[in-house]
């Protein structure tokens, strides 16, 4: 070690962040350093401070909400916290950059991706207008986007959720600055895109020396980038120390429980059970109409496939996973199977009967047998009801008398692990994790044969997820209810799946029982997919580095 | 593009066809029969008859139509009932004084109230914000009529900077055309401002809430830049919505204005034909209604695609 340590980049010493309201810190007394060429994580479940971290030092927090009342940033030698709204403005992009979450929102979209990447050479006053469509067009080469004059043209919808990423990051990046913070850059996109933004990123830092704030929830993501990691929770630092030291000798209780969360991509032993067929779906389609013409009334051309004949069969007490990317088609396949959109053909057989063709007058005494759990926690509740209205509104529907329903619904609370005494409350009174748990009692108010559970805990944290993810299988084991779990994410499919489906667009390419599909995967999409899952080079569960499993 | 414009055009045919079915229809539908109507309570039975029979009122009511579609097409729109002045000329000559009122109106209030509801929005919560809101209220529950003579009492009689009443066309003398015009303007322009302000607040407001200013701000684009360039284009969508709805509304206010300003135009004209009980002219009238409704709503659809690329039919 006689090499002198690299210059530090951002320093920040006893930050804390209150709210306006209340004066009740977001962030409290935070300490902690990124040099250059070194990409520092932090790591922590929602509302533990590190976003708004991330954005007072962009000097970017909400000026009505949020108050910086104690500490002191330093990006590259520079005050953030003393400086003028100008000189803060020109240190945006030149000495310090942002990429954020969410690619889809991220970007102006009314105007080319090419002017806005433009902008920031225009407003930080560099080159005339051919030198900063020219550096632009570079720009793109390095961060790979195919075709950069024909991107440079192009409005934000008309690109995929990973080349809108990377248009985010040339323009964080274009201005070579010293500090790039990225928010959650991977969270929205699929596990192949996020392996290449994550390369992208590695080789923008080596090429420019950049230090590198990254935040996130994901521990794979962290065990695959991270030199040093920071762990957050509420607010608080709990532990900072470099990557092996954090993943595999946690010295906080809470770090230990957060790294033990992270489900293996090992599927558990169990037992082939399974009884009697209690779904069976065969050549099932969905096919979208494309109107054109005359304001849609005159043309109507072919239509665009969502999801191509399909087979698939579902036991009772069994829990079959639906794994794929976004537009793979799970979702489509699931709302067919729901009749929540109407199939374009096929035929799906429940307990024998057969509900492809019916009305929707002869489907409504079905519907109470097929029952769906949702993404989105917070929005799939209605806010104005209570909880024990949310739960008895299905069997009130079908004729169970009000009494019986409502006692129904407090011993469902109990048994999806909340207190009967709940039962008079509202949604916004609960935390996402309750939240679920109530949809969950919802879906079961009218013992359905099969539940469908949609991305039913990639909204939660990791600890709340595997405590869900334990009721499901739960209840599957218990009441015999055939469970399709539909998920983009292969660790928590591999946790609780008994077998899995691996879907890619509209089509079934790979079935299997779990183990055999992520052990021995027999198509090159589902290796694919194994593959770019990030985090494959660490067991968290027994806090070691696997070596078998290369590295990104 | 083209391909659009041409197609919405040729949608707007059938809808100029069902209003031309209403419009004839009222006449069918109004109490007695058309010949009643026009030759009034006196009219003895041979004189309906015969009034019957030059209108072709004996035919079926299919053919009458058609009959009555083809002259309209050929710019026929018969004659007046009261005057016995043909209709078409009645309508030209009202034309231009509306015509220049209402396109004054939007111009001074598209003017106005676009900085007004940006600057609101960028001082938002502030004092000034406030006070330029508290205006718009103003303007937008004070009646036209109350206006027109609030400004008629300053500015004319007190100050006496302008006529009380009265209209000269732009092409007879620019200047008294100014002179006559700016009241009438201003006056038509209040509710509209208040309108148009409000909605640029609230639609600016809202996209400044979006990530893709967050985004704007991260890169270092200056406040100013970020409320005119990003901000501002991305609320045109609600913005010409209302500006479009807002220009079929004045209509209502064109008919005051006309009245307290003594201007000889199409709304004052509305008026006298529905007191007369002129069917003809009345016909006439609502068709040329119906076809400004239509355009201002093909304006509208075309502009969505001009502000936003993510619209294309």
């Amino acid at each position: 070690m006689t090499a002198p340590a690299p210059a530090e980049v951002l320093r920040i010493e006893g930050l804390t962040v209150s709210l306006k309201a209340t004066g009740q810190p977001t962030v409290a007394d935070l300490s902690l350093a990124v040099r250059a060429g070194e990409t520092l994580c932090v790591v922590g479940e929602s509302g533990s401070g590190k976003s708004v971290t991330s954005l007072a030092v962009m000097g970017l927090l909400d000026p009505a909400a949020l108050a910086v009342t104690a500490g002191r940033i330093t990006v590259d030698g520079e005050d953030v916290l003393a400086a003028s709204p100008e000189q803060l403005r020109r240190m945006r992009a030149t000495r310090m950059s942002m990429v954020f979450q969410e690619p889809m929102t991220a970007l102006n979209p009314v105007e080319t991706v090419g002017a806005q990447v433009e902008e920031v050479l225009k407003v930080h006053g560099i080159g005339d207008a051919a030198a900063r469509r020219r550096q632009v067009l570079e720009m793109f080469a390095s961060v790979h986007l195919p075709n950069p004059e024909r991107i440079h043209a192009s409005y934000p919808h008309q690109l995929s959720g990973g080349q809108r990423q990377r248009i985010v990051i040339s323009m964080a990046l274009i201005l070579r600055p010293k500090l790039l913070i990225a928010d959650e850059p991977t969270t929205a996109l699929d596990v192949t895109t996020q392996r290449q933004i994550l390369l992208l990123i590695r080789e923008l830092q080596e090429r420019f020396g950049t230090a590198v704030l990254f935040i996130t929830h994901d521990f794979g993501v962290v065990s695959e980038i991270a030199d040093r990691i920071v762990v957050m929770n509420r607010g608080r630092m709990v532990e900072i120390g470099s990557r092996d030291d954090v993943l595999a000798r946690p010295s906080q209780s809470y770090t230990r429980m957060l790294v033990a969360s992270v489900p293996s991509l090992v599927p558990p032993e169990r037992a082939p059970g399974g009884g009697s067929e209690v779904l069976t779906v065969a050549g099932l389609a969905k096919s979208y109409g494309q109107t054109r013409g005359l304001g849609g009334i005159l043309r109507r051309k072919a239509g665009v496939a969502a999801l191509h004949p399909t087979d698939m069969r579902l036991a009772r007490g069994e829990i079959l996973g639906i794994v794929g990317e976004s537009g793979s088609g799970k979702t489509t396949l699931a709302r067919c199977i729901m009749r929540l959109v109407p199939p374009s053909s096929g035929s799906i057989r429940l307990d024998g009967t057969e509900i492809a063709g019916l009305s929707n007058a002869a489907l409504r005494p079905h519907r109470r047998r097929l029952q769906i759990v949702f993404q989105d926690p917070f929005r799939s509740l209605n806010a104005r009801m209570r909880v024990r209205d949310l739960i008895a509104e299905g069997p009130l529907n079908f004729g169970v008398s009000r009494e019986a329903a409502y006692a129904r619904a407090g011993e469902l609370l109990e048994r999806v692990g909340l207190s009967r005494e709940m039962l008079g409350r509202f949604p916004h009174q609960f935390s996402g994790g309750q939240r679920q748990r109530i949809a969950i009692a919802r879906a079961l108010a009218l013992e359905p044969d099969v539940l469908v559970a949609d991305e039913s805990v990639s909204a939660l944290d990791v600890s709340v997820q595997s405590q869900v993810l334990a009721l499901l299988r739960g209840i599957c084991d218990e009441s015999g209810v055939g469970i399709l779990f539909i998920t983009h994410d292969l660790r928590v499919a591999a946790q609780i799946c008994d077998r899995i489906a691996v879907m890619r667009r509209g089509e079934v390419v790979e079935t299997g029982t779990a183990a055999a599909v992520l052990a021995a995967p027999t198509h090159p999409y589902t290796r694919e997919l194994i593959a770019a899952a990030p985090g494959r080079g660490w067991n968290f569960a027994e806090f070691r580095a696997e070596p078998q499993a290369a590295a990104l | 593009m083209l391909g659009y414009l041409a197609r919405r055009v040729a949608m707007t045919l059938p809808v100029m066809g069902v209003v031309a079915l209403i419009v004839f229809a009222l006449l069918h539908l109004a109490p007695g029969d058309p010949a009643s109507i026009m030759a009034g309570d006196a009219a003895s039975p041979a004189e309906l008859a015969e009034i019957r029979a030059r209108l072709g009122l004996d035919a079926p009511l299919a053919v009458q139509f058609v009959t009555w579609l083809g002259q309209i097409l050929q710019g026929n729109l018969g004659l007046s009932l009261h005057s016995h002045k043909p209709v078409a000329e009645m309508i030209g000559s009202r034309l231009g004084p509306t015509l220049s009122l209402a396109v004054a109106t939007v111009t001074v209030s598209l003017l106005v109230a676009i900085p007004m509801g940006v600057y609101a929005a960028w001082r938002r919560g502030r004092l000034s914000d406030r006070l330029v809101m508290a205006v718009a209220v103003l303007g937008f529950s004070t009646p036209v009529f109350v206006v027109g003579y609030g400004l008629i009492y300053l500015l004319s009689l007190k100050a006496g900077w302008f006529p009380v009443q009265g209209f000269t066309a732009l092409t007879i003398d620019p200047i008294r055309f100014l002179r006559t015009a700016t009241l009438p303007t201003l006056t038509l322009s209040t509710v509209y401002i208040a309108l148009v302000a409000r909605i640029t607040r609230s639609s600016v407001l809202e996209v400044l809430g979006e990530d893709f200013v967050r985004t704007a701000r991260a890169k270092g684009v200056p406040e100013a830049r970020i409320v005119l360039r990003h901000a501002l284009r991305n609320a045109a969508v609600p913005i010409v919505t209302v500006v479009g709805s807002g220009a079929a509304f004045l209509i209502g206010g064109v008919v005051v204005t006309e009245s307290v300003f003594n201007i000889p135009g199409l709304g004052r004209l509305v008026v006298e034909s529905v007191l007369a009980r002129d069917y003809p002219l009345i016909q006439s009238l609502i068709l040329l209604l119906s076809l400004v409704y239509i355009l201002i709503n093909l304006a509208v659809d075309v502009l969505y695609t001009v502000f936003d690329p993510r619209i294309r039919y």
